[in-house]
């Protein structure tokens, strides 16, 4: 038998810390590795000098028309000339203020969620944003010119339609999820039917059946116009996602959690809205950010039934015949508006999940 | 039998798992104030049992009454019964999304409507005599299982429940967190409260119990004060049981 000292702790050996061995670890640590490495590198050198030297070291900036881009290098004379219509489409000029304005509420809505406590207000705030940020596009009232639907495009319109799509369909998610979780078989039913209907169509079917089908079977007289179509198709379509993302966190909750909302008297909805839903969310952000972004990326398919988004705005002005051959810049940028896009809302879940983050330790 | 003190009665209660019978012909009265601990092996349908009691189970037949409610599918009644009826479970089931503090305040802002201030003053006192009050702000998964189970009992008596139920809850803790939680419930026991504990702790059951229940393959086999049971147990099925326990 013997008795131990108590042992203190010592510092980890420098060897296993720094940027050495971080490079040793993560770079060259065997042969495979090794060689993905070097690829890697090569692959860089291969795709990013070439990509500066075209877009910005023989890139032309200055100038006013095709006459100014001679050369090899892009022509970004050609993307700020068209910039006002990437952004606005169509939408008069003198009117584009109440764009940005809507813009900047926008903005300013968001960074204002930190002060609020509850979830009300944040409802609040969203819904009459809504209303405000509508009546400032749409126009018509309150003196302001009313500028209709055909008139919006290129960002506006991208904008518009992915705000609406993920606003409406989010909500319709909810409830079908807990439809298809619920004990209550007509309920059940009619969820799993309207999921699985939608599911195994495609997003351009849904966008043609709301554009050509829909109007058939309103009666005579009544119409909505193509643009508040199109954003219902894609809230139908996105909203069964929507709901299977939020279904899978609402399984991940364990029976236990039921059980003692059940104990402590929480009625049926207080279950729902206090307990299951919130947990349901934090394990569903990673998919339903997935699903966002995916819907930024659909709103791109409304051009096939005749509205100008960025990408067919940009496709719209390749073909203007005093700019011919300028396509790819035209794509570059786009490319660039969606990343920034879509990688700000990659962003922003991350913070969200780490907010939500409880299982601390 | 009939008493007017009986605040749980238990009538013929047989339940099923699809085609098996998990509650055998149940009758169990009990009596205001009164402590029973029911014990027995694995799958006995203890806990079933007690689960039952604030219908967290539903029965196929027989009756239970509950302070004089009786309990079935009807929504208000099964709401009054939860009321009065805590409930403690062996993996604490607090809510991971909120605070020690919000999981207390939740049930009675939102059930029964106290004012705020009330309820987190209430809640408060009760974090303070379970000994976890400077854990309020801290979420469930900062804390260990003993202080976790420590907050479901004091979120249980949130609602200042008549009634208790527990259904074994120390049996997910490790060993030197146990006595913590029980003398918790051994402090409540003083105060003349209604409980019904599932528990493999005789300790507890010899210090507090008025009465040991001892349950097998779904019925109650033998019933008797702690002192007799472990003293003086019949039936052969507790023998083996009790030597089985208390071996080491």
């Amino acid at each position: 038998m013997a008795v131990y000292k108590k042992i203190e702790s010592k510092s980890a050996p420098s060897s296993s810390l720094g940027v050495m061995h971080w490079m040793r670890e993560n770079l060259f640590s065997s042969p495979l590795n090794v060689a993905l490495t070097v690829l890697g590198i090569a692959l860089i050198l291969w795709v990013i000098p070439p990509f500066v030297k075209w877009a910005i070291i023989d890139g032309h900036f200055k100038g006013t028309t095709r006459a100014d881009c001679v050369g090899d290098g892009a022509c970004w004379v050609f993307i700020k000339m068209k910039l006002s219509m990437y952004m606005y489409g169509f939408y008069p000029a003198a009117e584009r203020w109440r764009v940005n304005l809507a813009y900047v509420l926008f903005i300013t809505v968001v960074l204002s969620f930190k002060y609020f406590k509850h979830a009300l207000p944040k409802i609040i705030v969203t819904v009459s944003y809504f209303i405000v940020a509508y009546i400032l596009i749409r126009g018509g009232i309150f003196g302001l010119e009313g500028v209709f639907y055909n008139k919006w495009g290129g960002l506006l319109l991208t904008i518009v339609v992915s705000v609406a799509g993920i606003a409406f369909s989010f909500p319709l998610g909810v409830l079908f999820a807990f439809g298809r979780s619920s004990d209550l078989p007509l309920i059940k039913s009619l969820s799993v039917t309207y999921i699985e209907l939608i599911r195994s169509v495609p997003l351009i079917t849904v966008l043609f059946m709301s554009a050509v089908i829909l109007p058939l079977f309103l009666p005579e007289g009544v119409t909505f116009d193509k643009l508040l179509r199109a954003v219902v198709g894609l809230i139908i379509f996105e909203s069964a996602y929507i709901s299977e993302a939020i279904r899978g966190g609402i399984q991940s909750i364990s029976k236990g959690q039921y059980e003692a909302a059940d104990a402590v008297g929480l009625s049926y909805w207080q279950k729902t809205l206090l307990v299951i839903l919130p947990q349901a969310l934090k394990v569903a952000i990673p998919n339903l950010v997935g699903i966002f972004i995916s819907v930024v990326q659909n709103t791109t398919l409304v051009m096939i039934i005749g509205l100008f988004d960025l990408l067919a705005m940009v496709q719209l002005t390749s073909s203007d015949s005093h700019w011919l051959g300028f396509e790819t810049e035209g794509y570059v940028f786009v490319t660039i508006v969606f990343w920034v896009f879509c990688y700000l809302m990659s962003i922003y879940s991350d913070k969200l999940e780490k907010r939500f983050n409880t299982n601390l330790r | 039998m009939e008493n007017k003190n009986d605040v749980i009665e238990i009538k013929n209660l047989n339940k099923w798992y699809g085609d098996f019978h998990v509650l055998k012909d149940i009758n169990l009265n009990v009596k205001k104030g009164e402590i029973i601990v029911v014990a027995g092996p694995s799958g006995s349908g203890k806990s079933t049992l007690v689960r039952c009691i604030n219908y967290l189970e539903q029965f196929q037949e027989g009756s239970i009454i509950v302070n004089d409610v009786e309990l079935s599918d009807d929504i208000k009644k099964i709401k009054a019964i939860r009321e009065d009826v805590a409930m403690v479970f062996q993996s604490f089931n607090l809510f991971p999304h909120l605070t020690i503090l919000d999981n207390l305040t939740l049930a009675p802002i939102w059930v029964k409507k106290t004012p705020k201030k009330e309820a987190i003053k209430t809640a408060m006192d009760f974090l303070e005599r379970v000994g976890i009050a400077d854990q309020a702000k801290k979420y469930p998964n900062q804390l260990s299982g003993g202080q976790q189970q420590r907050v479901a009992i004091a979120r249980s008596l949130c609602k200042n429940p008549s009634i208790m139920l527990f259904d074994e809850p120390t049996s997910a803790l490790d060993p030197e967190m146990i006595s913590e939680v029980l003398d918790v419930m051994i402090e409540l026991a003083g105060e003349h409260r209604t409980m019904v504990c599932v528990t493999h702790e005789m300790g507890f059951a010899k210090k507090v119990a008025d009465r040991v229940i001892f349950m097998e393959s779904g019925q109650i086999i033998e019933e008797n004060t702690p002192e007799e049971f472990f003293e003086n147990p019949e039936s052969d099925r507790l023998k083996l049981f009790l030597s089985q326990i208390l071996s080491h």
